[in-house]
């Protein structure tokens, strides 16, 4: 009550949100592997009915046992509709068939772009915070996620070369998340040697020539894939063992949410070994 | 036998220089003369490696399986005395497909390496025998082809479902590889793995020429010439079946090359399979390796499928052989 100015002020862009129309949805549903993770950790208990499927995977999501505890969706315009829900969360990437079926359907659809750099990931958090109406958890996140950045090791020295390389050999530039976790673990990215901006394939025999003291892979994944045999393939393997490898860690990678700090401190471990052993 | 001779040498320096060619040619835009060096007196620095572990096996693949699918399309031209006869259109690479998805998909192939080419040679197999079933001795066109495409579709379809069901993300894009075929990112351990089949497969019907010679005049008069037909179609069945199914295990099912390189090579050995059946090898060779140079030098960053190629050169002329034939020409 000392600065009733203050909260007055606050009153009154409550008071100017909901004049907006967007009063906190009671019932949202979440289609996207992305806006599931954020929904889970900014949600107020009851308000997140459901969650995309491929969230309830441990190796697509760091969130699985959580995500566990609510209804799986399989993406699909009629069973989200089903859930009567107030708000759906989407990708950019989401079927646009099924987003315009619900649009048809009078259900609000939001689109959450992926993040592509580390402020990208501050931008969604506090986006996802003020569609769910929980501004004040997506501040408190946020101070969360920027002491963990704060808390890295930056390298000493000349920062060492690393190439991020995936099925089909897809690699991510410096304009990607996966860049600039690469980025912030103090590595220097290759790919920007191979021309490459958010991402792209690497020819094997490029990334050889490129010569990385670090390759970064994924774990394959059950089943089988012509797509990761590149992955087995001898001159990699030659690679490998003439430079380091490290894990790509599938879930902590792929969505733009404050988990990404897991796989930056990974990464940047990697690096301190091996500045320490040199 | 000057003019056949000369023919198999202009052909295997054709295939000697598309080697050449398929070894410089690259993303990576080394110089010919240091890559060359470095293949054959290695260096230092990467660029030896890229050399015997990347291109080396990609060039020496095309080679092996152009080298099948030419002769697997020659002989099963000359046994059906249909020159529609083609092992990819015919669904035979499509069984092949078939069967290798389902040894990689079962998970046999990660306990046993040699179940991708044996599960492969299955579905050819099995295809093959079915085909010469179902045209009857003498192939009769229709017969053929509506056989062809309906084996073709079922496999196809197969391949698709055992793909999506697949537990793996990235299984349901491989549809594309099994359908279209390509040499990229394949390694030594695809050539051993094709090697001693496709050998076998070359060693079995490489020697029925002259039985499909005395075949072209009539199987009474082939019978009568001591030509033992049972004994012809047993060996062509496991000899097509080595071939395209060790060919389709590593690469993919690449159409049309068996139909396309007989084709033009026929009037070249005066239409005698016996000799048809070497430089249809050698034409496939040409050809694969010519499709995967192609692939590298149009579209290097997409991963163009040598299936694409293959079947631009060979879909007009099929359907140009299909038009001779209602005609009633061949």
């Amino acid at each position: 009550m000392r600065h009733p100015f203050l909260i007055a002020a606050c009153l009154g862009l409550a008071l100017l949100g909901a004049g907006g129309g967007q009063a906190a949805p009671e019932r949202v549903v979440s289609i996207n592997l992305c806006t599931d993770q954020l929904a889970l950790m900014l949600a107020a208990p009851g308000q997140l009915v459901s969650v995309s499927r491929l969230s309830q995977d441990a190796r697509s999501s760091p969130m699985a046992k959580l995500a566990q505890s609510l209804p799986a969706n399989s993406v699909r315009a009629e069973e989200v509709f089903l859930y009567n829900p107030d708000l759906v969360l989407a990708g950019t990437f989401t079927d646009q068939a099924t987003l315009s079926m619900l649009r048809r359907l009078g259900v609000r659809v939001e689109v959450i772009a992926p993040a592509y750099s580390l402020e990208d990931v501050r931008t969604r958090v506090t986006q996802m915070g003020s569609l769910l109406g929980r501004e004040a958890e997506a501040a408190a996140l946020l101070a969360e996620f920027d002491a963990g950045l704060a808390a890295l090791e930056q390298p000493r020295g000349e920062r060492p070369r690393a190439a991020i390389y995936a099925a089909r050999g897809y690699s991510s530039g410096p304009a990607s998340l996966s860049g600039a976790i690469l980025k912030a673990a103090g590595f220097y990215n290759v790919a920007t040697e191979a021309g490459l901006t958010v991402g792209g394939v690497i020819a094997l025999e490029r990334l050889v020539m490129l010569e990385p003291d670090l390759v970064v892979l994924p774990t394959t994944w059950p089943g089988a894939s012509r797509a990761e045999e590149v992955l087995q393939h001898r001159a990699l393997k030659e690679l490998q063992r003439r430079a380091g490898s490290a894990p790509l860690t599938d879930r902590d990678w792929i969505c733009g949410t404050p988990h990404v700090l897991r796989a930056i401190s990974g990464l940047a471990q990697a690096r301190a070994q091996s500045d320490g052993a040199e | 036998m000057t003019g056949f001779r000369g023919l198999i040498i202009g052909l295997s320096a054709l295939v000697t220089a598309l080697f050449l060619t398929s070894l410089l040619v690259g993303p990576a835009g080394l110089s010919p003369l240091r890559s060359l060096n470095a293949l054959i007196l290695g260096a230092d620095g990467p660029i030896t490696l890229v050399m015997r572990e990347i291109r080396l096996p990609r060039a020496i693949l095309g080679v092996m399986v152009g080298g099948a699918l030419g002769l697997a399309g020659a002989a099963m031209q000359g046994y059906l005395r249909n020159p529609l006869a083609e092992p990819g259109l015919l669904g035979v690479s499509g069984s092949a497909a078939l069967g290798a998805v389902l040894s990689i998909q079962t998970g046999i192939v990660a306990g046993f390496a040699l179940a991708l080419p044996l599960a492969a040679l299955g579905g050819a197999a099995l295809s093959v025998g079915l085909l010469l079933l179902l045209a009857g001795p003498r192939g009769g066109s229709l017969s053929l082809i509506l056989a062809g495409i309906a084996l073709s579709a079922l496999a196809g379809a197969l391949t698709s479902l055992v793909l999506n069901l697949s537990p793996n993300p990235f299984a349901a894009a491989e549809i594309v590889f099994w359908m279209l075929g390509s040499l990229a990112d394949r390694s030594f351990l695809h050539v051993a793995l094709a090697l001693p089949f496709m050998a076998v497969g070359a060693a079995l019907l490489l020697p029925l020429g002259r039985g499909l010679d005395t075949l072209t005049l009539g199987e009474d008069a082939a019978e009568a010439l001591g030509t033992r037909l049972g004994r012809l179609r047993l060996m062509l069945v496991a000899g097509v079946a080595a071939l395209v199914g060790a060919a389709t295990a590593v690469a993919g099912s690449v159409g049309f090359v068996g139909l396309v390189v007989p084709h033009l090579l026929r009037g070249a050995v005066g239409a005698r399979p016996s000799r048809l059946l070497p430089a249809s090898a050698l034409g496939g060779a040409a050809m694969v390796l010519a499709a995967d140079i192609a692939v590298r030098l149009l579209v290097p960053e997409r991963d163009l499928k040598l299936g694409v190629l293959t079947a631009i050169v060979g879909a007009p002329l099929f359907l140009h052989l299909v038009y001779r034939t209602r005609r009633g020409e061949l």
